[in-house]
């Protein structure tokens, strides 16, 4: 609850930071960006994040539960190995390269911050079916059900808060990452923070900065909550 | 039964874990597979649900060779608890019971119906438990919620692997207490794992005895400890065999029944005579009820007016179905030469005296028990 307060007061003070600025008319000799500007930089941003997320999501929580099933347990070191890579890469770095493989644009983008936002989704995916209680699955086993229903019925269910868990902080990150974007023509608030930057004005690169550390907040609260309706209520007491 | 027909087991790697193994477990038998750990006993019960495929020989299951059934309908005909018990911890208890009710398709107010019948039959009041969650239980409860998952679909056959193994000693005590009584109700053919001795003798009706991977002695408890097959049985058993076959023995076997009592609202007086009459030097105390209160001595008559007044309260009771063993160490840690024999609703029921466990501690009690 504390830290719902402590970010809740942060939010606000972000909030308000933005619409100061943005209200301003001029930082030193730079306009400051229109409202319009800033909706759609803010716009484009989500739809950055969510798309590369949506991959990422629709790749990693597959995969990750994949590579727990036997006969696919070996794929496990190389693949996690794999998307480890992808992070230990800096940001800039991935972001950067793909502009001479895929050229500017969005899509470089997208495909960049899917491979950053890939690991988290896919570890907790790995993680949460195979941290599983052993016991819990050999009695599944042992009652009759068959593979499909212990999946169904015991693995998946004891499984989605740490998935879930997993989406939120690949959120969270992909959000921070997509500052980059702008690096390789993708759109985004980093429109906003790098002109800042090569400005040299601390006010206008908080105009970009600023929105999108709310936006981070905002996505994060939004995905715990469906993270807590998604834990089974058995699961809830042990936490 | 369950029949074993020279079954092993050989593992990938060449290991034979279970060497040409043969018994049969009659209808209504509990079986104990006993064995130091790595003997093949686990491998062995697993091999009849088919959770550990077997290499050579046959199983068979009330006559069916258990390879020739689907494996999933197998299993769902077999009840199955282990030591770890693996509640779903998503699911409540009412939903862990009703689990292969639910995948056998029961319709849902059989099902509930069958989870209450079960809470009843471990002792857990099904209005309070049915909606608990597996974390909201202790480990006794939990242990005793597996045995009724186990039991959901009212299979003929149960596998029990060490089903007690991870409980307290006081509790443990209990629920084999407690199973011996349920077994008694449903008569079920169970193949128990465990490498207790101790328990194996007293809750088996047979014991099988294995030993790297080879069955060494399939036999009744009191054959296993009177008439051991070879030197490892022999050493297994123990040289306190005497102190063992106090397993077998149960304090219905050898208490005293309707002893003499007085009432706490006796005078003195009373218990004075009776003690004469009797010749005994103590007397058992009990309320209107005939519930058991404690215990009043010859030397401490003068003490007082009333029996309520000088009586040593006591709470150290057992029941007719206490084996001896557990009878004498709760006399030990009492420190009473004579223990209250009560039924469940803590009526005096008779008295179990240090001397007469003695008297059964003799060879020849136990050794006629042995064919």
């Amino acid at each position: 609850m504390r830290r719902h307060a402590i970010l809740a007061s942060l939010l606000v003070i972000l909030i308000a930071l933005t619409v100061w600025i943005t209200s301003m008319d001029k930082i030193g000799v730079y306009d400051v960006f229109s409202w319009r500007d800033l909706l759609s930089c803010t716009w484009a941003h989500f739809k950055m994040v969510f798309i590369a997320e949506l991959i990422a999501v629709s790749v990693g929580v597959p995969l990750g539960i994949l590579v727990t099933r036997p006969g696919f347990k070996k794929l496990a070191t190389p693949v996690l190995g794999g998307a480890n890579v992808g992070q230990t890469i800096p940001s800039l770095a991935i972001i950067a390269i793909m502009a001479p493989l895929l050229g500017f644009g969005l899509r470089s983008a997208v495909v960049a911050l899917f491979i950053y936002g890939l690991l988290p989704v896919l570890r907790n995916a790995y993680a949460g079916i195979n941290n599983i209680n052993p016991a819990i699955v050999e009695a599944a086993k042992g009652m009759g059900m068959t593979r499909g229903e212990i999946a169904r019925k015991v693995e998946l269910p004891l499984a989605l808060p740490v998935i879930m868990a997993g989406i939120r902080v690949s959120t969270i990150i992909t959000v921070g990452t997509a500052e980059l974007a702008v690096l390789v023509g993708g759109a985004g608030l980093g429109r906003i923070t790098l002109t800042g930057v090569f400005a040299r004005e601390a006010l206008l690169i908080l105009q970009g900065a600023a929105p999108t550390a709310a936006m981070a907040i905002i996505l994060g609260f939004i995905l715990e909550r469906i993270e807590k309706r998604m834990t089974p209520r058995g699961l809830q007491f042990q936490i | 039964m369950i029949k074993l027909e020279a079954v092993s087991e050989v593992y990938p790697d060449g290991t034979e874990a279970v060497k040409e193994v043969s018994f049969e477990v009659e209808k209504g038998e509990l079986c104990v597979l006993l064995g130091p750990s790595g003997c093949g006993k686990t491998t062995t019960m697993k091999m009849i649900n088919r959770l550990i495929p077997i290499t050579r020989g046959k199983i068979y299951v009330d006559g069916v060779d258990n390879t020739e059934i689907d494996e999933d309908e197998l299993r769902r005909n077999i009840g199955y608890a282990i030591q770890d018990i693996g509640l779903f911890p998503h699911m409540t208890v009412g939903q862990n019971i009703e689990t292969v009710p639910a995948l056998k398709g029961w319709p849902k107010d059989k099902r509930r119906q069958r989870a209450q019948e079960l809470l009843k039959l471990i002792g857990l009041k099904p209005e309070e438990f049915v909606d608990k969650y597996p974390s909201e239980l202790s480990g006794g409860q939990c242990q005793r919620v597996g045995v009724a998952r186990a039991l959901g679909a009212d299979p003929p056959i149960l596998l029990m692997d060490e089903p007690f193994g991870a409980i307290d000693p006081i509790t443990r005590v209990r629920l084999q207490d407690e199973f011996l009584r349920i077994q008694q109700e449903i008569q079920k053919t169970i193949m128990f794992v465990t490498h207790d001795i101790y328990e194996a003798i007293k809750m088996g009706d047979k014991i099988a005895l294995m030993h790297q991977g080879q069955l060494v002695q399939y036999d009744t408890p009191a054959n296993l400890l009177y008439r051991p097959k070879n030197e490892f049985v022999e050493n297994f058993v123990g040289a306190d065999r005497a102190l063992k076959g106090l397993q077998l023995l149960r304090v219905k076997d050898v208490m005293t029944s309707s002893p003499p009592a007085v009432r706490a609202d006796d005078e003195t007086q009373t218990a004075e005579k009776q003690m004469k009459r009797e010749g005994t030097a103590y007397l058992v105390v009990v309320n209107d009820e005939r519930q058991f209160l404690g215990w009043v001595e010859r030397a401490n008559l003068r003490a007082g007016r009333m029996v309520r007044d000088i009586m040593h309260s006591s709470t150290a009771t057992a029941t007719a179905n206490t084996v001896l063993s557990e009878a004498l160490s709760l006399m030990l840690s009492s420190g009473l030469k004579t223990l209250a024999i009560v039924d469940r609703a803590n009526e005096l029921e008779g008295i179990v005296s240090f001397d007469a466990i003695q008297k059964a501690l003799g060879d020849a009690t136990l050794r006629s028990r042995a064919e």
